[in-house]
C-alpha cells in the first residue's frame, strides 16, 4: 500500500503525472489549473522528473505541441481550464481524429461573458462532442487514481484515444485532502510503457493528418466513433485492474442509496458529496431518495445508467452548464435521450445550479427535491429546467 | 491501392495514417496536359536545367545522359522549354 | 541563375522525397520549392505541414506524395506541432528509448500560415529555441482558398479581397517583412530564397538544418494562377523578383547579414510588375512609389551587410 499524505489535490495530481515518467508536458497557465503545471515544472527543474516541459505561448499551441509530441511517440500530458480549453478547441477535435493518446486534466471552470474564474461545467460541456474519452473525478483520491487510469486507457493500443480527466476547479484543485500515493511497483504493474500504434519515424515514414475528400470523410469519422464506443470495454477492464492493484473500485455509474429510491439525483463531479449528504438526510426523514453519479461521460454508459435508475419514478438532474435556448441543461438532455423509449421511463426534472462556484448546500438540494415532487411528468423544453437560486 | 471511393471504414488505418509512403505516385497528372515537351537532341547539351526546374518531378535522365519528360506526370507547364539554355525544347500540342 | 556551372544539376542526387503525382497547378513554383527543400534534407527528417495548397495537393487520403514522415494538424499551429515532435525526440533519446540520429525537424507553411494566422505559434517556437527548420513558402496570398490577400501580399497587387477597384488600387499595405521578424527573435539562422535559384535555396536549407536551434527560410514561391502569368514563366518571374531588388536573396547568421545572390545592376521594378496580371492596373505613379520603396529597403539591407561587429 502506498503512503497516505495530506496534500493539495493539484500537487497530488502533478505527482501522479510524474509517476508515469511522462515524456512531454506542454501547458499554458490558467486559473485554477496553475498549481498542477507549476509543480510539474518544479519537478523537471529539480531533476526529479525527466521530461520536456514546454511553456507554450497559448493553449492552442499547448494542444498542438501535444499532438506533435504524441504523434512522435512520447507520453504526453497537458492541463487547462475554461478559456484555455475554448482557445484550444480547434485542436481538441483533431487529436482524437488522429487517434493520439494525449491525457489532459481539465480543471473545470466557467466560460467567460462575464469573466469568472470559478467552478462549473460550462467549459467541458462545450466540447461534449469532441471525441475524447471523458471522465469526472469526485474526490482528490479519484483524481490521483484517474491520472494513472487515463494514461492506461489512452495508450491501450486497442483504444489509442485522448482522455480528459475532469476535476472541479478550486473545489478539488485547491483543497488539501488525504491522498494515498501509489508505490512505483503499483504504477509499473498497472501502466505499461507507451508503445504508440504509429509514431513519426524516418525509418518507417507515415503520413499523418491527410486531407479527407467527401468520398472518405464519413468513413474516417465512422472509424473514429467505433473506436470511442468500443473503448468502453477497455475502460471497464482498466478500472477492474485498478481495483486489483490499489483496492479502490470504480464504475462508469456509481450509486448511493438507490435501493428502493423513487426519486434519484444525478450528478457529475465533486458535488456528488454534497448531494449525498442531502440524500442521507432525506432518507432519515423517510423520503425514498437516492443518488446516481456519472463518472464516465464519453463513451456514454447507456446500460449502466438504465440499470442505475431502474425503478425510479423521477430523476433530478443537476446541471452545471446551460444549453442556451435549447433543452435546459446538457446533462439532462442526454439523460432524457438515454432513457427515451424505456418502459416506465422516469420523469426527468432539471435544475441548473452552482454556476461559477456559487455555493449550493445540502439544504438547497433538499429544496430541489421537494420542488421536484410538485413538477409533474417532464416535457423536453425550457419550462422544466429551472435555474435554482437565481434572484428574480 | 483502393481509391477513397472504394475503402470501407474498416479499411482505414488507425487515425487515417497512410503507411505506404509516396503511394500518390500512382496518380496520373499527365492527362492534364495540352502541350508536350519535345527535346531536339542535336542541340541538347545534357545540362539538366530542365530537370532541376520541373515542379512535377517528371523529368529524368536517360541512360544516354539526356533528360526526358515522363508523360505519365508531365502537366505540360512549359517551364523546361522556357528555362532551357540552348532552346532545344519545344512544346507541341497533344493530338486530340 | 546563380554563379554555378550550368551542368550543376547533373550532380544532384536523383532521389526525390516529395514524390510525383501531386495535384499542384501547372507551373507551380511552390511545389518546386517543396521538392528542392525535401531533396536538400534527404530522408532523416520529420515534416510538419500547415493547412494550405501544399498540404492538400500532397495528401489526399489514402494517398500521399511524401516519402518521409509527415504530419499535418491544422493551419496556424505548425511551429507548435513541430516543437512537440522535436521535444518528444529529445526526451525519448535522453531516456534511451530511441537512438539520436540527428533527425531534422522541418516545418512548412504558406504565407498565410506563417505571417498571419501562425505568427504567434512560430514566435513562441523561435523564442523557446527548439531545433528546427521552418520554411515559409510565400506565394503572396491565400491561394488555396482563392487568392485572398494576406499580410504578405505586396503593395498594389490585386487579389479577390484586395481587388483593383475604381477607388482603391488593390492591396494598400506594404508586404510584411517576415525574415526581419525572424531576425528580431535572434534565431541563429535566417535566409530568403527562391526556387529560381535552386542551388542557393538548397544550400541554405542544408545550412539551416546544420544549425542548432531554430532556423527560418522565407521562400518566394511564384504562383502562376494567383499572379496571373503563364505557367511556363514561373521561374523567370522569380528571377526578376531578385534582379529588380524586390526580393533580395540573403542570409543572416547570428545577426550577420550577407547577400548571397549579387545583383550588380538592379532592373527597374516595372519589368517585374508588368508581366503579372495582378499588377496590370498599376499607374506609373504607383509603380514609382513601389520603386522608391524597393530602393529604400535594398539600401537598408546593404547597410546591414556592412555593419561592423
Amino acid at each position: 500500500m502506498g503512503k497516505r499524505v495530506g496534500i493539495e489535490v493539484s500537487i497530488a495530481a502533478a505527482d501522479a503525472v510524474a509517476s508515469t515518467d511522462v515524456d512531454v508536458v506542454a501547458a499554458y497557465p490558467i486559473t485554477p489549473q496553475t498549481h498542477i503545471v507549476e509543480h510539474l515544472s518544479e519537478l523537471v527543474n529539480n531533476g526529479e522528473l525527466d521530461a520536456e516541459f514546454i511553456p507554450v505561448e497559448s493553449e492552442h499551441s499547448a494542444m498542438s505541441v501535444c499532438c506533435g509530441s504524441s504523434a512522435a511517440g512520447a507520453r504526453t500530458f497537458t492541463c487547462t481550464s475554461s478559456q484555455g480549453l475554448a482557445l484550444m478547441n480547434e485542436i481538441v477535435f483533431i487529436a482524437p481524429g488522429l487517434r493520439l493518446p494525449i491525457v489532459m486534466i481539465l480543471a473545470n471552470r466557467s466560460l467567460s461573458g462575464p469573466l469568472s474564474i470559478w467552478n462549473d461545467h460550462t467549459d467541458v460541456m462545450s466540447i461534449r462532442d469532441c471525441g475524447w474519452i471523458q471522465v469526472f473525478a469526485e474526490t482528490g483520491q479519484e483524481v490521483y487514481d484517474h491520472v494513472l487510469f487515463s494514461f492506461r486507457v489512452a495508450e491501450d493500443p486497442a483504444v489509442s484515444l485522448p482522455v480528459i480527466l475532469n476535476m472541479d476547479g478550486f473545489i478539488l484543485t485547491h483543497v488539501i485532502e488525504p491522498i494515498e500515493y501509489w508505490e512505483p511497483e503499483q504504477v509499473k504493474r498497472y501502466l505499461p510503457d507507451f508503445k504508440p500504434v504509429n509514431a513519426l519515424d524516418p525509418d518507417r515514414p507515415t503520413t499523418v493528418g491527410a486531407f479527407g475528400l467527401p468520398g472518405i470523410y464519413s468513413e474516417a469519422k465512422k472509424a473514429q466513433d467505433e473506436a470511442l464506443i468500443h473503448s468502453k470495454e477497455h475502460i471497464l477492464k482498466a478500472w477492474e485492474e485498478l481495483g486489483q492493484v490499489v483496492g479502490r473500485h470504480y464504475k462508469p455509474v456509481e450509486t448511493h442509496l438507490t435501493e428502493g429510491a423513487e426519486t434519484v439525483f444525478l450528478t457529475m463531479g465533486s458535488i456528488g458529496q454534497t448531494v449525498a449528504m442531502a440524500v442521507e438526510r432525506l432518507r432519515d426523514r423517510g423520503e425514498p431518495a437516492g443518488l446516481v453519479k456519472l463518472r464516465l461521460w464519453r463513451p456514454f454508459p447507456f446500460e449502466e445508467l438504465r440499470d442505475a435508475v431502474r425503478g425510479a419514478k423521477r430523476i433530478i438532474v443537476i446541471d452545471r452548464a446551460i444549453s442556451y435556448g435549447g433543452t435546459g441543461g446538457p446533462v439532462a438532455s442526454e439523460i432524457r435521450s438515454a432513457l427515451y423509449g424505456e418502459d416506465h421511463m422516469p420523469a426527468v426534472t432539471n435544475f441548473i445550479c452552482g454556476l461559477a462556484g456559487r455555493d449550493v448546500t445540502p439544504d438547497d438540494y433538499i429544496a430541489m427535491y421537494e420542488r421536484s415532487l410538485e413538477m409533474t411528468q417532464s416535457k423536453v423544453g425550457q419550462e422544466d429546467s429551472v435555474f435554482y437560486g437565481v434572484r428574480e | 491501392m483502393k481509391s477513397e471511393e472504394e475503402l470501407s471504414w474498416k479499411d482505414l488505418e488507425v487515425g487515417c495514417v497512410i503507411s505506404d509512403p509516396g503511394n500518390a505516385s500512382q496518380y496520373r497528372t499527365g492527362d492534364w496536359r495540352s502541350m508536350r515537351p519535345v527535346v531536339d537532341k542535336e542541340h541538347c547539351i545534357r545540362c539538366g536545367v530542365c530537370y532541376i526546374f520541373c515542379p512535377d518531378m517528371a523529368i529524368h535522365k536517360t541512360p544516354e545522359g539526356y533528360f526526358e519528360a515522363d508523360l505519365y506526370y508531365c502537366k505540360g507547364c512549359g517551364i523546361c522549354q522556357q528555362e532551357c539554355i540552348t532552346g532545344c525544347i519545344s512544346m507541341v500540342p497533344e493530338e486530340e | 541563375m546563380e554563379a554555378v556551372n550550368v551542368y550543376a544539376a547533373r550532380i544532384l542526387e536523383k532521389q526525390e522525397y516529395f514524390k510525383p503525382g501531386h495535384r499542384a497547378c501547372q507551373g507551380c513554383a511552390e511545389a518546386l520549392a517543396v521538392r528542392l527543400v525535401a531533396k536538400a534534407l534527404g530522408n532523416n527528417v520529420i515534416v510538419a505541414s500547415a493547412t494550405g495548397c501544399m498540404e492538400i495537393i500532397s495528401s489526399p487520403l489514402p494517398f500521399t506524395n511524401w516519402d518521409v514522415p509527415w504530419i499535418h494538424v491544422a493551419f496556424e499551429n505548425t511551429a507548435a506541432v513541430l516543437s512537440g515532435a522535436e521535444s518528444a525526440y529529445k526526451a525519448l533519446a535522453r531516456k534511451g528509448r530511441i537512438k539520436d540520429r540527428g533527425t531534422v525537424f522541418l516545418g512548412m507553411g504558406g504565407d498565410g500560415a506563417t505571417t498571419d494566422i501562425g505568427l504567434q505559434a512560430l514566435s513562441g517556437a523561435f523564442e523557446r529555441g527548439h531545433s528546427f527548420v521552418y520554411v515559409c513558402y510565400d506565394n503572396e496570398a491565400y491561394m488555396n482558398t482563392g487568392i485572398q490577400r494576406s499580410s504578405s501580399t505586396p503593395f498594389g497587387a490585386s487579389t479577390t479581397t484586395s481587388p483593383a477597384g475604381k477607388k482603391v488600387p488593390g492591396q494598400i499595405t506594404w508586404k510584411k517583412n517576415m525574415a526581419e521578424i525572424a531576425v528580431a527573435h535572434n534565431v541563429p539562422y535566417v535566409a530568403t530564397a527562391c526556387a529560381s535559384y535552386p542551388f542557393d535555396l538548397m544550400e541554405k536549407v542544408q545550412k539551416a538544418a546544420r544549425t542548432p536551434g531554430p532556423a527560418y527560410i522565407h521562400i518566394l514561391s511564384v504562383c502562376p494562377t494567383g499572379w496571373r502569368i503563364p505557367p511556363s514563366k514561373s521561374i523567370w518571374i522569380g528571377r526578376l523578383a531578385v534582379e529588380t531588388g524586390i526580393f533580395p536573396l540573403f542570409e543572416v547568421e547570428d545577426g550577420r547579414y550577407r547577400i548571397t545572390v549579387d545583383v550588380p545592376e538592379m532592373r527597374p521594378v516595372e519589368e517585374y510588375l508588368k508581366p503579372q496580371g495582378r499588377f496590370r492596373h498599376l499607374t506609373p505613379e504607383i509603380t514609382a512609389r513601389i520603386q522608391e520603396r524597393v530602393d529604400f529597403e535594398y539600401r537598408k539591407l546593404v547597410a546591414k551587410t556592412q555593419f561592423k561587429f
